[in-house]
């Protein structure tokens, strides 16, 4: 069944935090490097996207665990997986191949779910795009608002190779994630749409989630969601949405404005609550799948799952929650004013 | 619950930080033309001589006169086109006040318009784009218009040429739109057609039915194609009147008025000067229309008679700058003016014809600038300037660096290449480091002395807060600086300072030491930090002291006799403090404990609270908190001494004072509205029974030991020594008994203080950290009524005005650890676990115990009528050993913490 006919009849629940699950794991500098990397140059633990070369198994494993919990559709670990990200490690020029390994990560798991639950629902791989760390709407030198440490060109260059990786590997979907500055989402969105439209292939779907960044409800670049909206519509996504920064509790009302205006599947991940002074997150799984159960019933989501902070158990919780609950359904597009 | 279906509307829908939905009942959509290098002078010659900050305040003049969206346009044969773009359009984006409303990016190039569509994030309207060079390269530029998610204006221009009869517009149009939509896939609501609008009256004939042409094409194009928008630059129809402002202006306000009827949705017009229809002239109006509606006009007879009547209209020329006859000075008094008025209109413009009149950019800041800055210093010095105002004055100091930077930095660059002279180039203004110490988060204080120092031509290098002792030393030898200043608001700060002051000794520096902050003093300073550091440790009262005490410090022939002045002054006051000490009179611990203050318990009964144990509070909505205000503080803060609201109308400085309570409640009013801040707090009430100085306190199934500390000085007979643990019922009395505790806090200032920064608004960034801090104050004092009167209510009948809470008419106390009645911070502890405080409010306590954020309140609640505030005073040893006893911590501990009131 393809993501589009399964939207139509269910609420789909999209995996939970893959870096809190890294990190169950104490793994150490070498265990980043593995043998290929035993000599490189630069530091290599905490580059997590690395894993889906080195440490294959692990990442699989962690799929493989939010698979069990319930959840339809896993993300690559791929957040950042682009040359420009990637330069932090001096790996640059292992974007593509990351790509590929890490969509190999969530087929693989796929497979070892599907050997064990022959009749379970069909699950599909999303192909995650991060924010980057550089960002095109806004100059890091305070001295010089003009200034931009990046240009529109090097990121849609940047996205496209991450693209071609991703597709390569066999994901289902695009999604660009934890959006922060809308420019960036609008080069990811060119590199998608021109990439396909060069390559004469159809296109996959993308999914957009953004991130507000605080209770003034924009974007960190100062968009309103409505303006975060109207400027990423033009991708036709299959679904939009939210994802990090906040927890569920402060994401409602944003979500639920989200729900009257797009015109598109609407999807949510929050963080499990807001880090607790020590940065760590703290809200248990049945809180959040509480707030994620009372947003189902109300009609404001499509696709839920977790972002920062949540575990499988959050997933489990939330999958279970909604399982029983009718999905949003699209709006209907007026053909007159 | 409702399942009612969404529906969404064929919108055009644009944005910019906000959206911008067109709707029937929009109206009109004006867009500001004036960014245009083709349509304003001024603007083109901005571009051209890389004035790109007056060229933002040509955008922003646009939007605040009511351009919803801005064309921008850099065709100019002397412009690289795709570089002044960019640069433009990056700039614009910086600037929330422009960047709120779409971009319009108009070029007749496509690569300046893809340009452009790289550098904005919201939703943009594309002019234009196209039949001119065939069906295919439209269709190329149109899809890529759409990657970039943008909104297209199609000009009615094909293969042939530009259509100017109705005929031809909508055929154009038509054939436009079905390519778009049914090849290209574009959404029809997108679709903006521009059908051309010519200049009429003209003299030739055939121009005359150009405005009634495109009347009218609009009217078939908007009935043929519903959901498509027609726009137009309104300007060129009256282009036969250049020169005539009024004319014009009539023209386009009569050639709107029919054009908006017939359909057209948009148009690019000079937003701040659009005529309303009804009020043009009659006669005026009547002519115009005529002329545009070509009636009465055979052998260009209305053209005629409309030119005539033009001639008689003397041009009135709107009124624009204000007028400004200290314009006319030269740029040394231009300068000057703006300094001292805070202006920053003309900074950069007058910034840059200064660096081109002197050889050296550097001088400029040392010539006219601090020329500038004097007078300013002078005036504040002497009381006819006060800090707000001087805090503007250095925003414009700042704007006016910060052109100069840029070269001076190039200039620095040349000689290090040059490398003629190291000995040439002078040393620059001298350096001045800040930092609140460690353990302590605040710093108004701290940035107003740096803004003032600022303004007398310090170079101000500013750490921030809880910077620790080896970080502002290390840095301070790094940097050379010339001076140290440390603040501190909170008590353990004051240990820090000594530890700071010990650590330059041993480092063998040399400068001196300056000291400030509310917890800092004279005497502290003299008995504690001078003798640890022999190189110079000088108290300062306030911000503009710090001014003369600076100067004198760096000052070669002034140093040594101030410091020898003040030398000798601390040694005066260290040897009365040691004097006094043994004159002051102190009973024993024992025998202050017998003289407990007396309240009568045998006929004592408590109201119950309406809970136990904790429970948070949240408020988004500040606007209850602004009655709970207490202004006097925050004009204190800046240095303007006297009550609220009396000091709005104080001979002196009520002028000032009006002017910054305007702005205070702009922003506060801007704050609330906005939402930028939440107040978080934790209120809670637990049984207590008092036992000597500790209060016990029953939480859930927890016993608590709450520890107080008595006064000792010795009393005239019938005054008791007093210990906020006599305002609670003592167990042996058998009587139910509770304590309250409150912590509070303002979230979110960060961001806005950075946004403050980052616009070099000192002014704003200041007023802001202290309104925190005064709603966090307003908000203790709300959660204290809804306390009495509702939560614990024991005066639930209360009925007092903002007034008589401040003057703390009422029932009950809350006095706050650290603070005169219970000065000892590790108390907090105990409280913020009690409340739960972290969890409920966000509130973090550092290891100097003060709390972070910094706008935060906390304390006890104390119901007994009798209760009241009181100062400790010193205390002496025996009390403090039986406090470390009753504490269970080591002596040494408990002796640094209460340092300050140990006699």
């Amino acid at each position: 069944m393809s993501i589009q006919e399964a939207l139509k009849k269910r609420i789909l629940v999209i995996d939970g935090a893959m870096g809190t699950m890294i990190q169950r794991h104490k793994l150490t500098e070498q265990d980043y490097r593995g043998t290929r990397f035993a000599n490189w140059p630069s530091d290599l633990k905490g580059n997590n996207d690395l894993l889906c070369i080195t440490q294959p198994a692990i990442v699989t494993g962690i799929h493989l665990q939010y698979l069990e919990a319930g959840a339809d559709i896993i993300e690559t670990n791929t957040f950042s997986s682009t040359s420009i990200a990637m330069a932090d490690y001096d790996m640059q020029t292992l974007a593509y191949e990351l790509n590929v390994a890490a969509a190999k990560c969530v087929r693989e798991a796929i497979a070892q779910y599907k050997s064990k639950h022959p009749n379970a629902n069909e699950k599909y791989i999303a192909g995650s795009i991060g924010p980057l760390n550089k960002t095109l709407s806004l100059s890091p030198d305070v001295n010089n608002p003009g200034f931009r440490a990046v240009t529109f060109d090097e990121v849609v260059i940047a996205y496209t190779e991450q693209i071609i990786g991703l597709v390569d590997g066999g994901v289902d979907v695009i999604l660009i994630e934890t959006i922060f500055d809308t420019l960036n989402a609008k080069a990811a969105i060119f590199a998608v749409k021109e990439f396909f439209r060069k390559a004469g292939k159809p296109e996959l779907p993308i999914m957009i989630s953004g991130t507000i960044t605080d209770a003034s409800g924009r974007t960190l670049s100062g968009q309103t969601l409505e303006a975060f909206y109207t400027s990423i519509e033009h991708a036709k996504p299959l679904s939009v949405g939210l994802n990090c920064a906040l927890g569920a509790q402060e994401m409602r009302s944003h979500i639920e404005e989200l729900s009257q205006i797009a015109s598109c599947y609407t999807s949510a991940y929050p963080n499990a609550g807001l880090p607790n002074a020590m940065g760590e997150y703290d809200e248990a799984p049945h809180q959040t799948a509480h707030f994620i159960e009372e947003w189902a019933k109300n009609k404001f989501v499509n696709i839920v799952g977790g972002c920062c902070g949540t575990t499988p158990d959050h997933i489990k919780h939330m999958a279970d929650n909604v399982k029983n609950i009718t999905p949003r359904i699209l709006p209907i597009l007026d053909p007159t004013i | 619950m409702s399942e009612d279906i969404i529906h969404i509307k064929p919108f055009l829908r644009l944005a910019g930080l906000e959206p911008l939905v067109i709707r029937p009942e929009t109206n009109f959509v004006n867009v500001g033309e004036r960014t245009n290098v083709t349509g304003s002078k001024k603007f083109a010659r901005l571009i051209r001589e890389n004035q790109y900050e007056e060229a933002l305040s040509v955008a922003r003049q646009q939007v605040e006169s009511g351009a919803q969206i801005i064309d921008v346009n850099m065709d100019d044969a002397l412009l690289e086109g795709v570089k002044a773009m960019t640069t433009f359009l990056n700039l614009v984006q910086s600037e929330p006040d422009i960047a709120r409303i779409p971009i319009m990016i108009d070029s007749s190039k496509f690569e300046i318009i893809e340009a452009g569509l790289k550098c904005v994030q919201g939703k943009c309207i594309v002019n234009s784009i196209s039949m001119k060079e065939g069906e295919a390269k439209f269709i190329e530029q149109a899809h890529i218009c759409k990657a970039y998610g943008a909104a297209v204006i199609v000009m009615a221009f094909d293969e042939v040429g530009q259509a100017d009869t109705k005929e031809r517009k909508v055929e154009i149009c038509t054939r436009a739109y079905k390519i778009l939509v049914d090849q290209v896939g574009f959404d029809p609501q997108d679709i903006i057609f521009d059908p051309n609008i010519f200049a009429v009256a003209t003299g030739i004939e055939e121009h005359n039915n150009y405005a009634v042409d495109f009347i009218e094409a609009t009217k078939v194009i908007k009935e043929r194609m519903p959901l498509a928008k027609v726009s137009g630059g309104v300007s060129n129809v009256s282009f036969s009147f250049r020169g005539n402002d009024t004319v014009r202006e009539a023209i386009h306000a009569v050639f709107l008025y029919h054009a908006v009827k017939a359909g057209m949705d948009m148009g690019i017009v000079n937003a701040g000067q659009l005529e309303v229809y009804d009020e043009i002239e009659p006669t005026l109006r009547n002519l115009c229309e005529n002329v545009l509606l070509n009636k009465n006009n055979d052998n260009n007879e209305a053209t005629e008679a409309l030119i005539q009547y033009a001639d008689t209209v003397k041009a009135k020329g709107k009124v624009e700058v204000k007028s400004a006859a200290w314009r006319e000075g030269n740029v040394e008094e231009r300068l000057a003016h703006s300094l001292i008025n805070g202006i920053t209109d003309f900074i950069d413009a007058d910034t840059e014809e200064a660096r081109l009149k002197y050889s050296e950019p550097l001088e400029v800041i040392e010539g006219p600038l601090m020329a500038g800055m004097n007078q300013v210093g002078d005036l504040f010095g002497s009381g006819k300037m006060f800090l707000p105002q001087v805090v503007k004055s250095a925003r414009v100091m700042k704007k006016s660096v910060a052109v100069l930077t840029p070269f001076i930095e190039a200039e620095k660059e040349r000689k290090k290449l040059a490398s003629i002279n190291p000995n040439g180039a002078s040393k620059g203004p001298a350096k001045i480091l800040l930092a609140t110490v460690k353990g302590d988060v605040h710093d108004i204080g701290k940035n107003i002395v740096g803004v003032v120092l600022g303004c007398n031509g310090y170079e101000i290098i500013d750490l921030g807060v809880m910077v620790s002792a080896d970080k502002i030393l290390a840095e301070a030898q790094k940097q050379e600086v010339d001076i140290i200043g440390l603040s501190g608001l909170i008590t353990p700060s004051l240990d820090e300072m000594v530890h700071i002051a010990k650590e330059m000794k041993r480092r063998g520096m040399t400068i001196p030491l300056i000291l400030g902050g509310a917890t800092t003093s004279r005497m502290h300073t003299a008995v504690k930090i001078a003798p640890e550091y022999d190189n110079g440790v000088v108290h300062v009262l306030d911000a503009s002291r710090s001014v003369t005490v600076a100067g004198s410090l760096l000052n070669k022939d002034q140093k040594n006799p101030f410091l020898k002045e003040l030398e000798t002054a601390y040694v005066q006051l260290k040897s009365d403090f040691d004097n006094k000490k043994t004159v002051r009179q102190s009973v024993s611990y024992l025998d202050a404990l017998k003289n407990k203050a007396v309240i009568d318990w045998s006929n004592f009964s408590v109201t119950n609270p309406t809970f136990t144990g904790n429970k948070a509070i949240e408020l988004t909505d500040l606007s209850v908190l602004v009655d709970y205000i207490d202004w006097k503080p925050f004009f204190i803060a800046w240095e303007l001494h006297g009550n609220f609201p009396a000091i709005l109308t104080d001979e002196k400085v009520g002028e000032v004072a009006s002017k910054l309570y305007e702005d205070a409640n702009k922003l506060l009013t801007q704050l609330i509205k906005e939402k930028w801040l939440t107040a978080k707090g934790a209120v809670g009430f637990w049984p207590a029974a008092s036992k000597d100085d500790d209060v016990l306190v029953t939480n859930g199934k927890e016993k608590v030991s709450l520890h107080f500390l008595r006064q000792q000085a010795k009393k005239t007979a019938g005054q008791p020594n007093y210990s906020l643990a006599d305002f609670i019922c003592p167990a042996e009395e058998n009587k139910k008994d509770y304590i309250g505790a409150f912590a509070v806090t303002i979230h979110g200032i960060e961001k806005h203080i950075k946004q403050f920064e980052e616009n070099l608004d000192d002014y704003n960034k200041i007023i802001l950290q202290a309104l925190a801090d005064r709603l966090a104050e307003a908000f203790a004092e709300y959660l204290h009524a809804k306390t009495r009167k509702e939560y614990w209510g024991y005066a639930a009948g209360e009925q007092l005005t903002n007034d008589s809470l401040i003057s703390e008419q009422y029932v009950g106390i809350r006095p706050a650890p650290g603070y005169p009645a219970c000065p000892d911070h590790t108390e907090k502890y105990t409280l913020f676990n009690l409340l739960e405080a972290e969890k409920n409010t966000g509130i973090s306590l550092t290891e100097s115990l003060a709390m972070y954020p910094a706008s935060s309140v906390c304390g006890w609640y104390f119901a007994n009528p009798e209760s009241q505030y009181f100062g400790l005073g010193k205390i002496t040893q025996d009390q403090v050993i039986d406090y470390a006893q009753r504490k269970n911590k080591p002596l040494e501990y408990i002796t640094r913490w209460l340092q300050p009131v140990i006699d």
